[in-house]
């Protein structure tokens, strides 16, 4: 890819009129415009962070009040103790995943021990399919396997007779953390595997001839030479959940979100649109907005700091 | 080379296990869809109460047909495959000729314009900001509100640019010698070298597209620009809306047959098999791309 560029700077590319780079430009800014006004204009909004906005009257019309918004998540004890609230669930369902981040990476670890290509096809083609639906598809899967009224999980359950009445799984705050994470394994294992298996297509096989000639077996193998070599795309995959740790993103908590798991459920995304969209009370939830903006960039340079140190590569 | 070694013990329980756990987790995979569907073609009063579990019974297909008869669905297909059809156009269009503009060393400026579109992948304003422009711009229900917004994706960008480059830039040089322009080179040289590429955006896009949610959730409230990702949310949230709606079609059908009179649960099935066939369809053909869009995208890291 660079040697193409490379070349460019050696041959000289042929003279171009001085007008030409300006014609260049114009014919980009149609898309410049577009990007300013999706991703730049709305960053002028944080300014509604610092009034008592209420919806209907106009910006101009509200009363500033400075930081005040900001020093109320500290000293007004309801707010603080939702914001911890929400820290806790952001957290613990972020961290699930980071914690479990190796999940994918032994999937295909293993997938690949598998000898007959047809199945190990099948297997692939088959369990990355739940990552391309939506998640009201997802829920309503889930719905249709575990509601109360008829859910193949209660009549299993039931048939078997390991309970009498029907479980409300979905209308249920147990395990809410857990259940959450399952939904995103689901839906996103055998696709977050993908990544892996191409890395180990890239191994060269006569690592693996030189070693079975040593008498290494099978799980020697593959702990000495397929996952070392999967571990740097584990790392830079790693790096970019940690970046992410505050975009848990709202569309599947939003779905699953009723008023019994509320208390579990809500991450910050999803705070911030049942309080600002909901509730109406949209500065404070542009402060929280605000922060987690912020705080994400910083997460971002911290990943791309330890890319740095650790491997000697930036992510970004 | 390949010596038939006899497997050892030790190997033929790690295949049971290996072979087992895939397995398991495949069905775990397919077995939901294929729930859902075995319910929607069959009888739907034993559908309701829980008794098609792994057989259909009763087979009929009136669901499907029954389904286009409910108010609000036929719009909510329009605006689904519309925003799928223009949302995907324009934004594979718009990267193919952003990323190819991106490649031309002597743009004014280029360096600095290309991180101005690369930094918003890692720098947003959060979701009530973004709500409030996309209010001021008035884009509060209002169609363009699901292609717009999804234009410039910076990712796509990245990708068109590191493809483009890697083309030999003689072939450019010639056509430029030939006296051709910018738009002459992008459209009859650059489009038909990178197709792949396109082809990886397209359907990264329309699957985007398809399963998009939130941006009806935030700003559409008129029924008639829902999709039917969101009119089957409802379906699912809102049982008494839907338990209406039945009651609505049911005094509009003559006849009353209960193994193929709609319930609530056949008519949330059967959407949800309309929602997810167009991605059962493609995705088999298509996931060559979809894996070769991940590929490149790592190495661009």
């Amino acid at each position: 890819m660079r040697l193409a560029v490379n070349n460019n700077t050696i041959i000289k590319p042929i003279k171009r009129k001085k007008p030409d780079r300006y014609k260049l430009f114009f014919m980009a800014l149609p898309f410049l415009i577009l990007t300013f006004i999706f991703s730049y204009y709305p960053l002028y909004g944080w300014r509604y962070a610092f009034f008592d906005f209420q919806p209907g009257i106009p910006l101009s019309q509200s009363t500033f009040v400075g930081l005040q918004w900001f020093k109320s998540m500290v000293t007004n004890p309801t707010q603080a103790a939702e914001v911890v609230r929400i820290m806790k669930n952001t957290i613990a369902m972020s961290g699930l995943g980071i914690l479990t981040s190796f999940i994918p990476l032994l999937f295909a670890v293993f997938l690949v021990e598998i000898k007959s290509n047809k199945f190990k096809k099948l297997v692939q083609v088959l369990t990355t399919i739940p990552n391309f639906i939506s998640w009201v598809l997802v829920f309503s899967v889930a719905f249709a396997l575990f509601s109360v009224n008829g859910g193949f999980v209660n009549q299993m359950l039931m048939n078997i007779g390991i309970i009498k009445t029907p479980i409300n799984f979905l209308a249920s705050d147990s395990h809410t953390w857990l259940s959450m994470w399952a939904w995103g394994q689901w839906k996103g294992l055998g696709w977050g595997s993908i990544m892996y298996l191409a890395a180990i297509a890239g191994i060269d096989q006569e690592l693996y001839e030189a070693a079975r000639v040593d008498g290494a077996g099978r799980f020697r193998m593959m702990w000495s030479i397929t996952i070392p070599s999967v571990l740097p795309t584990y790392f830079v995959l790693l790096m970019l959940t940690i970046a992410g740790f505050l975009n848990n993103g709202m569309d599947q908590y939003f779905i699953f979100q009723n008023q019994i798991n509320k208390d579990h459920i809500e991450v910050l995304d999803l705070y911030v649109y049942n309080i600002g969209i909901t509730g109406g009370n949209f500065s404070f939830a542009t402060v929280i907005s605000m922060l987690k903006s912020i705080v994400s960039v910083f997460l971002l340079f911290i990943a791309n700091g330890l890319s740095k140190l650790l491997r000697g590569e930036s992510i970004v | 080379m390949k010596k038939q070694i006899k497997l050892s013990t030790g190997d033929k329980v790690f295949n049971i296990f290996n072979y087992g756990f895939f397995a398991i987790f495949t069905i775990l995979c397919v077995f939901p869809f294929y729930y859902l569907f075995i319910n929607t073609i069959s009888n739907n009063d034993l559908s309701s109460k829980g008794l098609i579990n792994f057989l259909p019974s009763g087979i009929h297909f009136s669901n499907y047909v029954q389904i286009l008869q409910v108010p609000g669905l036929g719009d909510a297909a329009l605006v689904s495959f519309g925003r799928t059809i223009i949302g995907t156009f324009a934004t594979v269009l718009a990267s193919a000729f952003l990323g190819y503009l991106f490649t031309k060393d002597n743009m004014w400026g280029r360096k600095y314009w290309y991180r101005f579109v690369v930094i918003t992948m890692y720098v947003q304003a959060g979701i009530i900001p973004w709500y409030i422009t996309m209010m001021n711009l008035g884009l509060v229900n209002n169609f363009l509100a699901y292609i717009l917004p999804g234009i410039i994706a910076p990712f796509n960008i990245i990708l068109v640019k590191v493809f483009v480059e890697s083309i030999p830039a003689s072939l450019e040089e010639s056509a430029e010698i030939d006296g051709a322009g910018h738009f002459t080179i992008f459209t009859k040289i650059i489009l038909p070298l990178i197709k792949p590429i396109m082809a990886t955006i397209a359907i990264f896009s329309a699957v985007g597209q398809w399963n998009s949610f939130t941006d009806t959730l935030f700003l559409i409230t008129d029924s008639k620009l829902f999709t039917l990702q969101f009119v089957l949310y409802k379906y699912l949230n809102e049982s008494t809306s839907l338990a209406a709606l039945v009651k609505g079609s049911m005094s509009a059908a003559s006849n009353l047959n209960l193994a193929s009179m709609q319930t609530p649960t056949s008519i949330r099935m059967t959407v949800s098999m309309v929602v997810v066939l167009p991605i059962l369809f493609v995705y088999p053909y298509f996931q060559k791309y979809f894996v070769k869009g991940v590929m490149i995208g790592a190495v661009k890291g």
